[in-house]
């Protein structure tokens, strides 16, 4: 009985989370104000992070938080500032190829399904009892011990960016 | 597992609801007469001198990239700090090793003065 109680707190926490997330993902596409999108953006990226922690992957939320709500978003209203028109921007190309567009789509959408039908889905329930209740502590393990050098080449791809970053400041300043 | 996160979506529920009801709270309660004087843009008592719906510079965006590059540098140490303890010092090496490589490009952009803001 308190099992299936807290099943059914479980699924109303989880269609939460995803009728939270595909609404605002919903506003950030079909939006005619780009600021409005910008701002929809971080509940997409709040509830994707929700779904994350009810999949048990604890690490992976507080890293979508940090790096997509905290970063990414701000880089995003920041590019959404730099442009020359901030309320009523035409949002429309000048091409419209429907048809390789839909192709395209189609494809996309059939391998999506393929895969979901496919793949051996394991509820998020089933798995609590093999899993650790953090993640955040094997990952750290994984990353010093076998996956060391994708972990020292990540710092070096950070180095790489920075020195682009570096890069574009200079070429502002000689204007 | 979920009930750990309990306190967590109480936070949350608490902070929206805050923010919510105090926004709200003083558009009911509160007198509201507006004159051309009060609904101007509010510059330091200076007269508002155009629309503030500009081009910023683009100084901001550099300072938010170099931000994002610092900030996924500290998502990897996180879970080192976690397993400070078992791993000793070679996991301490190894963060040694990482942290220098991402400090030569501090340097580089401190260098190049990409974080001087005129």
């Amino acid at each position: 009985m308190t099992l299936l109680a807290s099943l059914e707190l479980f699924d109303i926490i989880f269609y939460f989370f995803a009728f939270v997330t595909i609404v605002s993902a919903a506003v950030v596409v079909f939006s005619r104000n780009i600021v409005h999108s910008a701002f929809s953006l971080m509940f997409t990226f709040f509830g994707v992070a929700a779904l994350y922690v009810m999949l048990n992957a604890d690490f992976i939320a507080v890293t979508q938080v940090l790096v997509y709500v905290g970063g990414i978003l701000v880089l995003l209203l920041f590019g959404v500032m730099l442009t020359t028109k901030v309320i009523s921007v035409e949002m429309k190309t000048g091409t419209l190829q429907t048809l390789p567009a839909s192709i395209l789509v189609a494809v996309l959408a059939g391998t999506l399904c393929g895969i979901f039908w496919i793949t051996d889905w394991l509820t998020p329930v089933a798995r609590n009892a093999e899993l650790p209740a953090t993640t955040s502590s094997g990952i750290g393990r994984a990353l010093m011990t076998t996956y060391l050098l994708p972990f020292e080449v990540a710092s070096v791809v950070l180095l790489v960016a920075m020195l682009g970053a570096a890069m574009i400041a200079r070429r502002e300043r000689k204007r | 597992m979920m009930a750990s996160y309990i306190p967590l979506i109480l936070m949350l529920a608490a902070g929206m609801f805050l923010a919510i009801v105090l926004l709200k709270l003083h558009q009911w309660l509160g007198p509201h007469r507006p004159n051309d004087e009060k609904t101007s843009t509010y510059e330091s008592g200076m007269e508002p001198i155009r629309s503030a719906r500009e081009r910023f510079s683009v100084k901001y965006y550099m300072v938010a990239v170099l931000f994002i590059l610092f900030d996924i540098e500290v998502i990897f140490l996180y879970p080192w700090a976690v397993n400070f303890r078992a791993l000793g010092l070679f996991g301490y090496v190894e963060m040694v090793i990482f942290i220098t490589i991402l400090f030569i490009g501090y340097f580089y952009i401190l260098r190049k003065g990409a974080l001087k803001w005129d």
